[in-house]
């Protein structure tokens, strides 16, 4: 299985107000093709930081990478022209996010959002697709994240929809342009655990059925339990441990993981 | 149909409103000391006279009594009659309103256009000078007093610089009938008279930017503040994420969800307008429904008095009658939740 995403040696410093300070330290990590990845750790441990350097949506400055490379498909994004960087953001890689009450903006229907981002993703790969093209693929995807009815979900504000309906959704934005890696940002946390379960097993069906890498940032292991086969454990900006998730579970090397494995609620009692 | 069952309550409101306006106004204008009818008639009328007087106006009846002929008449359109013109206060008002509604009209639209941008180039360069020029400009002008500014404005573009006129709508040079709409400025275009329309502008120039400058400072620090609360939405950083063009966040996921506070400082702000054109009409020997009010109040001349606040508070909620319908327009959220709630 060949490597799709690697990311060696990342360093990253953020500068407020004169004062610099590193929130990554040479974090590496490796999502083959097709494979589904968990980076895990608490609020602050530096996942968000990775993912959005990955997605290349850091805010820069205060934020500056000090070295190390992102390889995606071999070729590294820190260093290719921005052109060809804009060209695989929400295409080639794109991003399901975390919160479905704010990830969508209020002011315009689901259709309208989703085919401009369409519109542009097709424009910079140079596909060639009419609005009504946009359209069909709107309620092909739609409906390939479970909708009932996605022509009355197309044309509704972001209002008239459930949570579990919003962060559905974000999964259809991710899948517009037939990505090759997801990377899926804490999903289904503003749910309820039964909504967040549903999503959960959607996100793992869709991934299976499309043959998609998925990068899950994460802080609840119950999650990666159910998702991932492979995970990272990431504390201080540094990734402190990383192996077979089962193995993890089993035979934690470090207290920080587990701590987080303590901290999974269990619904068998405390002795169970 | 939610859209209409949104108007319909908007509707509803606006008509409690009026009710509340007239009764506060009729009281205020009767338990202010000093007989109409003695100020009407002068000091060397005779008791008889101002008796005679109150008892055609009605003022010796009751109060409630009073209030019922004042709405009767209101609810039939008819205001009255003024006592200082001895004419019907409708006709008065005719007369004198056109000129107001063309000077604040003017100002809302001048402090809109010009505000807006403004507030947007400060939000887009945060911080930087576009910024900092913004900011300063929206508190000088927010605390600079309205009359202050007139005068200011007389002084420099009138005398020293002799640009433009100071006074009134036309110079007595240019004999025009503004007999179509009332509005100077599209009844010389309906006539096909581009020199009275030059000159309307000229004239309107100096008393908009008085009237207009804090709506505008408010109008644009609005907008900077609203549209850097958006900018740091999860929706701004998902376009941003899904490739989604600088330009197109900017005036399309962010302006449009933006847009709110604004619309709304916006219908506020046409109390104020309304409040502050009295004076401004004043320093600049304005023709209207201003000048008149001040001169009802004076002289206590009660049905004018109501008049004109009835008609300022019909134009103020009708303007915000609008404000909200645009608002609905502009936010889905506010649309369904208002005809939800």
């Amino acid at each position: 299985m060949s490597v799709l995403l690697s990311v060696e040696g990342l360093s990253v410093s953020f500068t407020t107000y004169g004062r610099r300070s590193q929130v990554l330290h040479d974090v590496s990590l490796a999502v083959p093709e097709g494979a589904q990845i968990a980076l895990v750790g608490e609020s602050g441990s530096g996942k968000s930081v990775t993912m959005k350097t990955i997605m290349g949506i850091l805010p820069v400055p205060p934020a500056k990478v000090e070295g190390g490379r992102i390889l995606f498909a071999g070729r590294d994004l820190l260093t290719m022209p921005e052109r060809d960087r804009l060209r695989l953001r929400g295409t080639a890689m794109s991003m399901v996010f975390q919160d479905p009450m704010s990830s969508l903006n209020p002011v315009f229907t689901i259709q309208d959002q989703l085919g401009t981002i369409l519109k542009y993703a097709d424009r910079r790969l140079g596909r060639d697709r009419d609005r009504r093209g946009r359209r069909v693929r709107i309620l092909e995807v739609l409906a390939q994240v479970r909708m009932r009815d996605p022509e009355r979900v197309a044309r509704s504000f972001p209002i008239m929809l459930s949570g579990g309906m919003r962060q559905r959704i974000l999964i259809a934005m991710a899948l517009l342009s037939e990505p090759r890696l997801l990377i899926a940002d804490e999903p289904g946390t503003a749910l309820d655990v039964t909504t967040q379960a549903q999503i959960l097993k959607l996100l793992k069906d869709l991934v299976t059925e499309n043959g998609l890498a998925l990068l899950m940032i994460t802080h609840n292991l119950g999650v990666v339990r159910q998702t991932c086969g492979y995970t990272y454990v990431m504390n201080r900006g540094r990734i402190v441990e990383h192996g077979a998730t089962q193995a993890i579970f089993e035979a934690p090397a470090e207290d920080y993981t587990r701590n987080l494995i303590a901290a999974v609620p269990r619904l068998t009692g405390r002795n169970g | 149909m939610e859209f209409l069952v949104f108007l319909g309550r908007r509707v509803l409101w606006s008509l409690l409103v009026l009710f509340g306006l007239s009764v506060v106004i009729f009281t205020i204008a009767r338990v202010v000391p000093g007989d109409p009818a003695r100020m009407a008639l002068g000091p060397r009328a005779s008791a008889e006279q101002v008796q005679a007087l109150q008892e055609t106006l009605g003022l010796n009846r009751p109060l409630w009594e009073q209030y019922g002929l004042f709405l009767s008449g209101l609810a039939q359109g008819d205001l009255g009659r003024s006592l200082l013109t001895a004419q019907s206060v409708n006709v008065d008002i005719a007369r004198t309103f056109p000129a107001t509604f063309e000077l604040v009209l003017c100002t809302i639209v001048l402090a809109f256009v010009l505000g807006v941008p403004l507030g947007v180039a400060a939000a887009r360069w945060k911080d930087r000078w576009p910024d900092n020029l913004v900011r300063a400009l929206a508190i000088v002008s927010a605390v600079t007093p309205t009359f202050f500014l007139a005068l200011l404005l007389q002084i420099l573009a009138g005398y020293v610089l002799n640009i433009l006129p100071t006074t009134g709508r036309l110079p007595a040079s240019l004999p025009f009938q503004a007999d179509i709409t009332g509005l100077l400025l599209i009844d010389s275009l309906i006539r096909g008279r581009g020199d009275v329309f030059a000159e309307a502008v000229r004239h309107l120039l100096l008393p908009t930017i008085a009237l207009g400058a804090a709506t505008m400072g408010q109008i644009a620090r609005i907008t900077r503040a609203s549209l850097i609360d958006v900018s740091r939405q999860d929706y701004i950083e998902a376009a941003r994420a899904f490739g989604v063009p600088d330009r197109l966040r900017m005036f399309k996921y962010m302006l449009r969800p933006a847009f709110v506070p604004p619309l709304t400082i916006t219908g506020l702000e046409f109390a104020s307008l309304i409040g502050n054109a009295f004076v401004v009409e004043l320093i600049f020997s304005w023709p209207g429904m201003a000048s008149y009010g001040v001169r009802a109040i004076t002289q206590k001349d009660l049905n004018a008095i109501m008049g004109v606040v009835m008609v300022s508070g019909v134009f103020f909620v009708l303007v915000n009658l609008l404000i909200d319908v645009l608002v609905g327009v502009v936010d889905p959220r506010i649309r369904i939740r208002g005809a939800r709630a």
